[in-house]
């Protein structure tokens, strides 16, 4: 049941009516969804949240489109797991991970693309389009399967096999030949004259709200709270800003009792421009040409990263960029220790999460909550130097000497 | 100084449609001014109400952000060539 009011322009506050439009003419600041809090707060319990679905869509009051006619693959309510074992690796008692890998197309794309993808048949559009490098183009090409809708995934033409057959099993990916720039620029003419639902350009301000069910989820299994610190990947900063006020609103709407959460950027060293920004204490993040092998997080020019510096000094959070040699560190310590493989953007998580023990800043005690918002299998590449395996013949005596003999000796 | 100012799309209402203005001044908050005398309203688009250039406003000096020089404090030159250009707000990816 949508409650919204407005988009309004984050900048400046003029009032937009709900279309398919997100930047604001004035001053050209970011469009997001102003909802009728007065009136959610007449309904929203922790009651009417439990008996919802187990999707994002629990949550519809506080989303800007309806449940009654999402388009749903079950995007949403992915485990909340006690990481006890990487705890006593990293000496915290209280270290849980939200597994995000465990959406319908391992990654927390999904909450973004099922929000955007059920605004787009609202406004009648009957295509839905992005462009994307990986996560995002999986979680659009499977929307837009299951709402019946022509779907068109641009995506480099170079990019990981993985990702394009992970994307293109779903029936709708074009590759074009040039690299991801060639390819957002090819989408930003192509959405000139088109009429196409772009998840990520005109339903941006829908689309990012569907993050934002991360931090109730966070919230709620966690026994309806807010935890200490979140560790956030960043690469536009929408996910950081969105959990951020997930939470807020959640303590706002009474209920949880308070939002005091710290909230941490992980960048990696090969594309840090909002970690950097915080570092420096500067409000507006220098854009930089990224190079890493976190591609889920190689965004250069990142959209939402002055409010993500910006929430990261007011909660009294940090900035880290993560050595590239420690991502597939952290990837390998997270399977090691919990058995979840997570892709290199949770690897800088993980590494970033050891380095602010180290530093103090979260203390044994205190509650965290890593964020993995992918599968490691979409980036095999970047851990196969780091992963050991045996051959042997199949014989009793060539696994003696293989492998109980290494074992051994 | 006299400088060549390119104007984006949605701000040439203001310019009776005009791509590109000449205009004078030492620093960019001088040439904002400037702009304002002869464009009015241009100075609300581009600056806050506390005199700080707008978060989504891009103002580029011979190719350099200006964001990342000095600001609106920054030094222009004789025929140096400024583009105002929207920050894609929205971002992509």
């Amino acid at each position: 049941m949508p409650n919204v009011q407005s988009l309004r322009c984050k900048e400046c506050g003029r009032d937009y009516p709900e279309e398919p439009i997100y930047v604001c003419d004035f001053c050209f600041g970011p469009l997001e969804v102003n909802y009728d809090y007065d009136e959610i707060a007449k309904t929203l319990s922790r009651e009417s949240i439990q008996d919802g679905p187990l999707t994002i869509w629990r949550y519809d009051q506080l989303l800007p489109a309806s449940r009654d006619n999402a388009v749903n693959i079950g995007a949403g309510m992915t485990p909340l797991l006690k990481a006890d074992n990487l705890g006593r690796e990293l000496g915290l008692n209280n270290l849980w991970i939200k597994n995000d890998a465990a959406n319908p197309t391992h990654s927390f794309k999904d909450r973004v693309v099922s929000v955007a993808s059920t605004k787009a048949i609202e406004f009648d559009f009957d295509t839905i389009a992005c462009a994307s490098t990986g996560n995002l183009a999986g979680a659009t090409a499977a929307h837009g399967a299951k709402a019946g809708m022509n779907t068109m995934v641009f995506i480099p033409a170079d990019l990981e096999s993985g990702k394009v057959l992970g994307a293109a099993i779903f029936g709708s990916v074009v590759l074009v030949n040039g690299n991801y720039d060639d390819v957002n620029r090819l989408c930003s003419e192509l959405g000139d004259d088109r009429r196409w639902a772009f998840v990520n350009i005109n339903m941006r301000p829908y689309y990012s709200e569907g993050s934002k069910s991360l931090g109730y989820e966070l919230a709620e299994q966690l026994g309806w709270h807010a935890p200490q610190h979140v560790i956030v990947p960043v690469a536009s900063g929408s996910l950081f800003t969105k959990v951020y006020k997930g939470l807020n609103e959640f303590a706002s709407l009474g209920i949880i009792d308070s939002a005091d959460t710290k909230m941490h950027i992980a960048q990696p060293f090969g594309c840090s421009p909002v970690a950097k920004a915080f570092v420096e204490k500067q409000a507006h993040p220098k854009p930089v040409v990224p190079d890493t092998i976190a591609k889920s997080l190689a965004i250069g020019s990142p959209a939402d990263g002055y409010y993500s510096v910006s929430i990261a000094n007011k909660t009294g959070g940090t900035g880290t960029i993560v050595p590239e040699s420690e991502i597939a560190e952290g990837m390998k310590l997270l399977a090691e220790t919990e058995g979840i493989f997570t892709e290199t953007a949770g690897g800088v998580v993980i590494s970033t999460l050891r380095r602010l023990v180290r530093e103090g800043v979260i203390g044994p005690d205190q509650e965290t909550v890593a964020l993995i918002t992918g599968t490691g299998l979409k980036t095999l590449e970047a851990i196969a130097d780091s992963v050991e395996t045996v051959t042997i013949d199949p014989t009793v005596r060539s696994f003696d000497d293989v492998v109980t003999g290494a074992a051994v000796g | 100084m006299a400088v060549t100012v390119k104007i984006p799309t949605p701000l040439r209402k203001l310019t009776n449609g005009e791509t590109s203005v000449d205009t004078d001044g030492s620093t960019i908050g001088a040439i904002v001014d400037a702009l304002e005398l002869v464009y009015p309203g241009m100075k609300e688009r581009l600056v806050d109400d506390s005199g700080e250039l707008r978060h989504f406003v891009n103002i580029y000096l011979n190719g350099e952000d200006v964001r990342y020089l000095d600001g609106l404090a920054s030094a222009v030159a004789d025929r140096d060539e400024l583009s105002i250009v929207p920050a894609v707000a929205g971002g992509l990816k």
